[in-house]
């Protein structure tokens, strides 16, 4: 009797007390980690502010007119000359030759390795094309400059430049292929399997299931790594800076040496540069067009691979 | 319709054994499924009913560890004989799956694909038409053949997969508790629909409800896992359904059939 | 319905079908299977030409006699011989220039035999040759060199050496090496990591425990895939702007009282680097949070823990695997990165270590793009071993990130 009243009375229990505490450590925390979070934000607003704040700078010098930058084709905005389309025409060039390498042979792989390959075969084959994808650019540079381009005069003869926009276009091209391929297997392998078995049950052979029912199925998917690799290609700089060419040329000519928007950016930035200057101001105005380009590529991307999420799951 | 004109086959099992990898899902299975009637195949859950259906047109083909020992015969063909081609025989034997799955094409491209890597020659309006006249879907759908597959009700999906599957003209058709994932207005129309089918063609279906294996079938076959706890489901009793209901042979299917079982 | 039964095809007709169909899928096999074999072959050919021009066949001559030095054939040279030469024929002032940087003494041999090549013998590099035509061709190069460089030495050299690790940067390729390169990209990334680390847990924690689905927090979601995809080069025009210029007085130091102030330092390309890897790590850190069960979240709950104690003990400790490997990761991203380096001033000849985050750097990459686009070649094959050292980096990295991805994945 005595000892339950002793246990009673010495009990360390807290009283029963459920409202609710300020608990000043987890909300200083709790605020921290908001702020880690928002910081992407902030990152966000900067490259607008920044890349926009000179950017207005260089189309409000005088001498910039809206008929000069896209009524004329000839870019040097020390001399005066800033017509932006030999920039734009070689960035689309390449990228054009980069998708039309890695956009078939990039979904070749996929469809190989969802629906053919047995998963040993994909377990060899995968880290293969994560480390082509693992390469750092700059040595893909080197690998277009040094190799794919003797390869080209070789093939096409000495019409090829040394430096030129089919080189550079298809080694970036090699580079996208794993980013195409593995996006696309994933659209693929989302699939849902009772689809694969409607068709077979309909007698069909693995490749009329496979080019027929999945991949039609699996479109939106493969539409989203496209445009992914189209921002891809249109942001890449290394590889364009070493092999296609320095110095703005207004061509579609793949045999042709022409400076993309970011290689242009890469050479100009990397000399001697004067704040303030036209030139340097120019290059945020060519950088601005680069973000707004690839932002909006990338939430459409994003948009279509969230749409087709919610549709099988 | 002139039903006799059609050089039918039906299906016959014989030892059939199936596994996947060391495990033997079923065992020593000997059936003769009757032409132009409806088989259903009946047990409780994990007995292999499915493994035993898709073994039927080969299905199983697609998990890699599976395979099957003894025969099962079609117009006395074993069709895992060394020079049978699987695709041929799953033309000659549809499917139906458990839940209703059309691809994410129109309504009439998922009658017209079907014919079409199977080399139909014909008039494939017609085709169409008549494949949908057939599942009791075409009244529904006639206007609007060129809408996604993916509009229509459960119900519709279900009959436009079963459309998909006549119009590849196969002599046996197998359906997977077909109506398991539909309302049961929808179900009743597969059931009607599956009577009128039944004069063309030749139907096993894996149901869970025994009503309506009592309602639709023909014969029934109970399946069961074996006593000797290999885990291994097999075929305990075969008959008419009026017997299988009435008067099993089997202790098992009687406690089955009349709900006191598990 | 029966009317359209004589359409398909049967007999030998069907046959014939069905042999087509076949054709078409074995056809299609091989065609997937060869975008395989492209990449794998393209990989091979990025290796071999790699290694093809880092090795190979090298015919130079000596624009000074050896014997105006020493009698003794080189090779033979022992170190106290090199110092003595080197003392006796470097210009006193250029001597002691050398011997403040590192004492000439504690200099190994084989230093003192390239100093004793760089400065006083000096090499002109005639012509290489890959390492292919090497092998294959050697008995042609022999007599190609004997006919047009009379003079000169053959020599099969690997451009890749020790030395060439440990030698700063030199304006002669024979001598040049990356050892201020390596440290420049280590510092650089050090700095990233250190900004990125925990700033990225930190988002990826909020994201994935604390934020509610409201709007800024789905915005913030998106705006992180976003970033993800900002070409690299934008985030060097930000770094530009941002860190070079506006926190000029920080980044270079001034405001710390280093002098010969000057925005383009490691500490900026650091921070922009960081920038750069900040989004990767974040969504790396979010798939290891998400991986840890839920039931371990409920279980703190269900002991009266508050939020940040379960994140704290139990989350954290269980998906910490996850996001180290997440961050190995964004570092072999930001070691391989170039053009935010080029951007934010990366300098290219640096022949001191950097000694601290205001000091003037180059990078790894940042050398092999200057060499690959000289027009020398020998500067190519010294851009060929600098892409090995780095690959080799690379590889040793990502094997690290796999081994500690397969311990996680034996966790669970
Ligand atoms: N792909 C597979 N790989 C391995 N084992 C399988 C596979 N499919 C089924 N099994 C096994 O085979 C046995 C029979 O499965 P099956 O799906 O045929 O049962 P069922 O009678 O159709 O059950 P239910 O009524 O639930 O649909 C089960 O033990 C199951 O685990
Ligand atoms: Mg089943």
């Amino acid at each position: 009797m005595k000892q339950e009243n002793t246990i009673m009375e010495n009990q360390n229990f807290r009283p029963l007390d459920l409202k609710k505490k300020m608990r000043l450590g987890e909300s200083v925390i709790q605020t921290l980690l908001f702020l880690a979070g928002f910081l992407s934000i902030f990152i966000t607003v900067a490259i607008v502010y920044v890349l926009g704040k000179e950017a207005w700078l260089f189309f409000g010098n005088p001498d910039v007119t809206f008929a000069k930058f896209l009524g004329t084709t000839e870019w040097s905005p020390g001399i005066g000359k800033f017509g932006i389309w030999p920039l734009v025409t070689s960035t689309l060039t390449t990228s054009f030759i980069a998708m039309l390498v890695s956009l078939p042979f990039g979904l070749a792989a996929a469809l190989y390795l969802s629906e053919y390959a047995s998963p040993k075969a994909r377990s060899a084959l995968k880290p293969i094309l994560e480390i082509l994808a693992g390469i750092p650019t700059v040595v893909y540079g080197y690998f277009a400059l040094l190799f794919m381009t003797p390869l080209l005069q070789f093939i096409f003869g000495e019409g090829v430049q040394v430096y030129n926009m089919l080189s550079a276009g298809i080694v970036m091209g090699i580079m996208i292929l794993p980013l195409i391929s593995s996006m696309s297997e994933d659209a693929l392998s989302s699939v849902p399997r009772a689809l694969r078995e409607g068709s077979y049950a309909m007698g069909a052979t693995k490749i009329e299931t496979s080019l027929q029912v999945v991949l039609p199925a699996a479109l939106s998917g493969i539409g989203a790594a496209l445009i992914i690799g189209i921002s891809r290609a249109v942001g890449e700089t290394m590889i364009v800076a070493v092999a296609a060419g320095a110095g703005p040329n207004f061509t579609f000519n793949p045999f042709l040496a022409a400076e993309t928007m970011t290689g242009h950016i890469a050479r100009i930035s990397g000399g001697d540069l004067s704040y303030n200057s036209i030139d340097y101001t120019s290059l945020f105005a060519i950088a601005l067009m680069l973000f707004l380009v690839t932002l909006v590529l990338n939430l459409i991307s994003q948009g279509i691979i969230n749409r087709f999420r919610q549709r099988y799951e | 319709m002139e039903t006799n004109e059609i050089p039918q086959y039906s299906i016959e099992t014989k030892d059939l054994s199936i596994f996947y990898g060391t495990f033997k899902a079923v065992s020593d299975v000997n059936l003769l499924i009757e032409k132009q009637k409806i088989t259903a195949i009946i047990g409780p859950s994990g007995c292999g009913k499915s493994t035993l259906l898709r073994a039927f047109n080969r299905m199983n083909d697609f998990v890699p560890s599976s395979y099957v020992t003894g025969k099962v015969l079609m117009g006395g063909q074993n069709m895992y004989g060394a020079n049978i081609d699987p695709v041929e025989v799953r033309r000659k034997i549809g499917m139906v799956f458990q839940k209703p799955n059309p691809f994410p094409k129109s309504i009439y491209e998922n009658i017209a694909w079907g014919a079409r890597i199977n080399g139909f020659k014909g008039n494939m309006d017609e085709l169409v038409e008549q494949s949908l006249r057939g599942a009791a879907l075409w009244e529904e759908v006639k206007d609007v053949l060129q809408k996604s597959a993916y509009e229509l009700s459960g119900g519709q999906q279900q009959r436009l997969c079963i459309a998909r599957t006549i119009a590849i003209q196969p002599d046996i058709i197998l359906m997977d508790e077909p109506a398991s994932a539909l309302d049961p207005i929808s179900t009743l129309r597969i059931e009607e629909l599956m009577q009128e089918l039944k004069k063309n063609y030749t139907i096993i279906i894996v149901t869970h409800n025994m009503q309506q294996a009592a309602r639709v079938s023909d014969y029934t076959a109970m399946m069961m896992l074996e006593k000797d706890g290999s885990r291994s489901g097999t075929v305990i009793e075969f008959s008419e359904t009026k017997k299988i209901f009435t008067n099993p042979k089997d202790k098992r299917t009687e406690d089955y059939v009349t709900g006191r079982f598990g | 319905m029966n009317s359209n039964h004589n359409h398909y095809p049967e007999g030998e007709s069907l046959r014939r079908a069905l042999a087509t169909r076949y054709r078409n899928a074995s056809i299609g096999r091989v065609l997937f299977f060869s975008a395989l074999v492209i990449a794998i072959l393209s990989l091979v050919a990025l290796l071999y030409n790699v290694i093809d021009g880092a090795f190979g066949y090298v015919a130079f001559e000596y624009k000074n006699d050896p014997t105006e030095f020493t009698s003794k054939p080189l090779d033979d040279l022992t170190k106290e011989e090199l110092l003595a030469i080197l003392k006796a024929n470097l210009s006193s002032g250029a001597y002691t220039k050398l011997d403040n940087e590192k004492p000439m003494e504690k200099r190994s041999r084989s230093v003192l035999y390239t100093l004793l090549l760089e400065r006083l013998i000096q090499i002109d590099t005639k012509q290489t040759w890959s390492l292919t035509d090497s092998i294959f061709r050697s008995g042609e190069i022999k007599a190609e060199v004997a006919q047009k460089y009379p003079e000169a030495k053959l020599e099969f050299r690997s451009w890749l050496t020790p030395v060439f690790l440990t030698t700063p940067m030199s304006s002669k390729a024979e001598f040049a090496g990356v050892r201020t390169a390596i440290f420049g990209s280590l510092w650089m990334v050090g700095i990233a990591i250190l900004f990125a680390l925990p700033i990225g847990t930190g988002a990826a924690i909020y994201l994935q425990e604390y934020a509610n689905k409201n709007f800024l927090n789905r915005v913030i979601q998106t705006n992180i895939n976003n970033l993800a995809g900002v070409p690299s080069i934008v985030y060097g025009m930000l770094g530009l702007a941002i860190f070079v210029r506006t926190l000029e007085p920080l980044t270079s130091g001034s405001i710390f009282g280093v002098t010969d102030a000057n925005g383009r330092t490691i500490l900026s390309a650091g921070l922009t680097m960081g920038i750069l890897v900040l989004p990767l790590i974040i969504i790396n850190a979010q798939e290891a949070i998400k991986a840890v069960p839920d039931s371990l979240r409920q279980a703190a709950f269900g002991v009266g823990a508050t939020r940040w104690q379960a994140v704290w003990h139990h989350v954290l400790p269980n998906a910490l695997p996850g996001i180290l490997t997440g961050s190995i990761l964004a570092v072999s991203r930001a070691i391989g990165e170039t053009a935010p380096l080029i951007v934010v001033g990366a300098s290219t000849f640096i022949s001191l270590d950097p000694d601290g985050p205001f000091s003037k750097f180059t990078a790894l990459p940042i050398q092999i793009y200057q060499w690959t686009t000289r027009a020398q070649p020998e500067f190519h094959s010294i851009a060929a071993s600098a892409i090995i050292v780095l690959l080799v980096l690379l590889l040793t990295l990502n094997a690290t990130a796999v081994l500690l991805r397969n311990r996680v994945q034996r966790r669970y």
